[in-house]
């Protein structure tokens, strides 16, 4: 029920009403990721162990790829806080996955000045190439689409960021390209891709 | 006006500290570690520094509120740069990253804080290994740490990295997301300078001014305050994005007006094209007219024009852009980034998110004119924090210059102005 009787919530009415459907498999660091996480906690003050879960939840997903019941409870246990904190903490930030996501997740930046250079674009572009719909993974499970809002690269426009690598001034021409390297190539492909080389400057 | 923060962006290696120990780094801090701590307060009172994140708030006003009392403070960067349009930032830490540990550490000095913790936001892996890899160097260098310059002065600074959440640029806000919650904003008072981080003192400051610090240090207060006009004194960046030939980010006095940033600076608009309208300081602020472009633009003379000139994110619109389109745009922004704390912008966002997409469609009624502005009113100043302000500007600005566009779109019943960068099915999942 909303608060108002004709405006109705829609699926997707405020990000933080997301629900975490996967319990997923047992989870605890790895040893490299355990010796971080142990490194970053002692850069807030001993009695603010909390500071960390951002950080350590950050870890969870490059380890697993998206954030799972288990894995929240393990930064839990770590961190001396209740797993409903941890809980409050994924479902409100958008950058932490509550369900599995393509190898490369490719986000389009849909804001004013992206728009205005032609960002509708290039998500139509490869909506048509993957056969998805923003917010979908592909069939293969190697792609998820993705639209975000403002990246803060505005001069650059239309940019896209395909897991932590940003790519600038793309058109439809250039993120077909782009598709074509990541099928040939992989991770490989996601190098040497930030602004000093693009632009050559 | 020479150029001073991003004199030398464009040169190869402007990221390491050998470069910029070439070019006088870490100068400033020698100097102000020989001066008191108040001095360095003073001087930054002196100056007129003004907050370069989107307020304007004089800094060393800020600083000297910093209860002195209390210990441990903090100096925490707000480096969430999420304001759409604005990008200096980003240069500024990923081509000159020493001047902002610079500044974070003469700021620690100057407040009496050990630690400064920079808040960057999480779309910014690229330039927080940038950022890492300089606070490295400057650890191994003894310019970071314990016995700074043998001044006995200790200083850590640390990255933390945000999630993907605009509202963490709120100052209360990015407080609690750093101390591991959602990024909600606090009521105020109490201010940070009183009960920050951690409940203790603390000063919030925007990359930019953190930047600017070494830089009054090394100059003086006389050549600081010589550039740029009364109270707005100090070299200013400005982001010039949208449809102009060449967009980027410019270093200018704020003497500077906003013809000359644009027509100048950024190549005019495109070819064949005119100009319709200017966002002066981010998404979140009233739209100025083409004959408002020789508007000087500081932060007084933007906001004389009835506009404000906040981050200085100018996001320029040319005649191919449709004003309806551009509030359903920004609003749909505002609606997934509202943090939802406070209800009327929570709910109000998704209301007049939902009313712009249906006037858009041409599905809209005459009636929802009045809705839009009846809703917005409702939230302007019904929030904890300028968020909800923020919101409503795109709506009730557009309405108010180009309520004949709103009118277009529910008499035809489609959009009038169908540009060629739109798609050409709609394509995204609402």
């Amino acid at each position: 029920m909303s608060f108002h009787p004709q405006m109705a919530y829609d699926a997707t009415f405020h990000k933080s009403s997301r629900r975490l459907e996967d319990e997923g498999p047992p989870f605890v660091y790895t040893e490299e990721n355990r010796a971080r996480f142990d490194e970053i906690v002692t850069r807030y003050p001993p009695d603010r162990r909390r500071s960390a879960v951002l950080p350590a939840l950050y870890l969870a997903q490059y380890q697993q790829g998206y954030i799972t019941a288990n894995a929240i409870r393990h930064v839990a246990e770590l961190l001396g806080i209740s797993r409903a904190d941890v809980e409050d903490v994924v479902s409100y930030y958008t950058m932490f996955y509550t369900k599995a996501v393509g190898t490369f997740v490719i986000n389009v930046c849909r804001t004013l000045s992206c728009a205005v250079n032609g960002a509708e674009r290039v998500t139509e572009e490869l909506c048509a190439k993957l056969g998805v719909k923003p917010g979908q993974t592909d069939p293969s499970g190697t792609f998820t689409l993705m639209e975000v809002e403002c990246l803060g690269a505005c001069d650059r426009a239309p940019v896209i960021m395909v897991n932590d690598s940003w790519h600038e001034n793309q058109s439809p021409e250039t993120v077909a390209r782009l598709l074509d390297d990541l099928k040939a190539r992989g991770q490989a492909a996601l190098t040497g891709c930030v602004h000093m080389v693009e632009r050559k400057v | 006006m020479e150029s001073v923060l991003i004199q030398h962006v464009r040169e190869p290696n402007s990221f390491t500290l050998d470069f910029y120990l070439k070019h006088g780094g870490y100068d400033a801090l020698k100097t102000a570690l020989k001066k008191k701590p108040d001095e360095i307060v003073a001087m930054v009172e002196a100056s007129g520094l003004r907050g370069r994140g989107g307020a304007g708030f004089p800094t060393g006003m800020k600083w000297k509120f910093v209860d002195k009392k209390t210990e441990p403070r903090y100096i925490v960067c707000n480096a969430d740069e999420s304001e759409p349009g604005t990008f200096k930032d980003h240069l500024l830490m990923e081509r000159n990253p020493h001047l902002l540990i610079e500044g974070c550490a003469i700021g620690c000095y100057a407040i009496g804080a050990k630690v400064a913790y920079i808040y960057i936001r999480g779309e910014f892996f690229h330039v927080q290994q940038y950022l890492e890899r300089a606070i490295d160097e400057a650890y191994a260098k003894g310019y970071l740490g314990k016995n700074v310059f043998g001044s006995g002065f200790d200083c850590d600074v640390y990255v933390h990295r945000g999630a993907g959440a605009y509202e963490a640029g709120e100052e209360t806000a990015l407080l609690e997301s750093l101390e591991g919650k959602r990024a909600q904003p606090r009521n105020k008072p109490p201010f940070p300078a009183v009960a920050g981080l951690y409940n203790k003192p603390s000063a919030v400051n925007n990359v930019e001014t953190l930047c600017n610090v070494p830089i009054i240090v090394s100059k003086g207060v006389e050549w600081y305050t010589s550039v740029g006009p009364e109270k707005n004194g100090g070299p200013k960046l400005y982001c010039v994005s949208g449809h102009v030939s060449k967009p980027g980010v410019f270093e200018a006095s704020m003497k500077v007006t906003l013809r000359e940033l644009i027509e100048g600076y950024a190549g005019g608009p495109r070819e064949g094209r005119t100009i319709k309208a200017v966002i002066p300081g981010g998404s979140s602020v009233p739209i100025l007219l083409p004959d408002q472009l020789d508007t000087q633009a500081s932060f007084d003379g933007i906001a004389r024009a009835g506009s404000m000139l906040g981050s200085a994110a100018i996001i320029v619109l040319d005649d191919t852009t449709c004003m309806v389109w551009l509030a359903e745009n920004l609003l749909h922004f505002y609606r997934h980034e509202s943090c939802g704390k406070c209800t009327p912008c929570r709910e109000g966002t998704d209301w007049l998110h939902k009313i712009l997409r249906r006037i858009e469609r041409g599905e809209g009624q005459m009636r929802d004119l009045d809705l839009l502005a009846s809703i917005s009113a409702n939230i302007a100043g019904k929030t904890l924090c300028a968020f909800g302000d923020a919101a409503v500007t795109p709506v009730q600005t557009t309405l108010k210059h180009f309520r004949h566009e709103y009118e277009a779109h529910i008499r035809e019943g489609r959009c009038t102005l169908p540009a060629d960068w739109r798609a050409r099915q709609p394509v995204h999942a609402h």
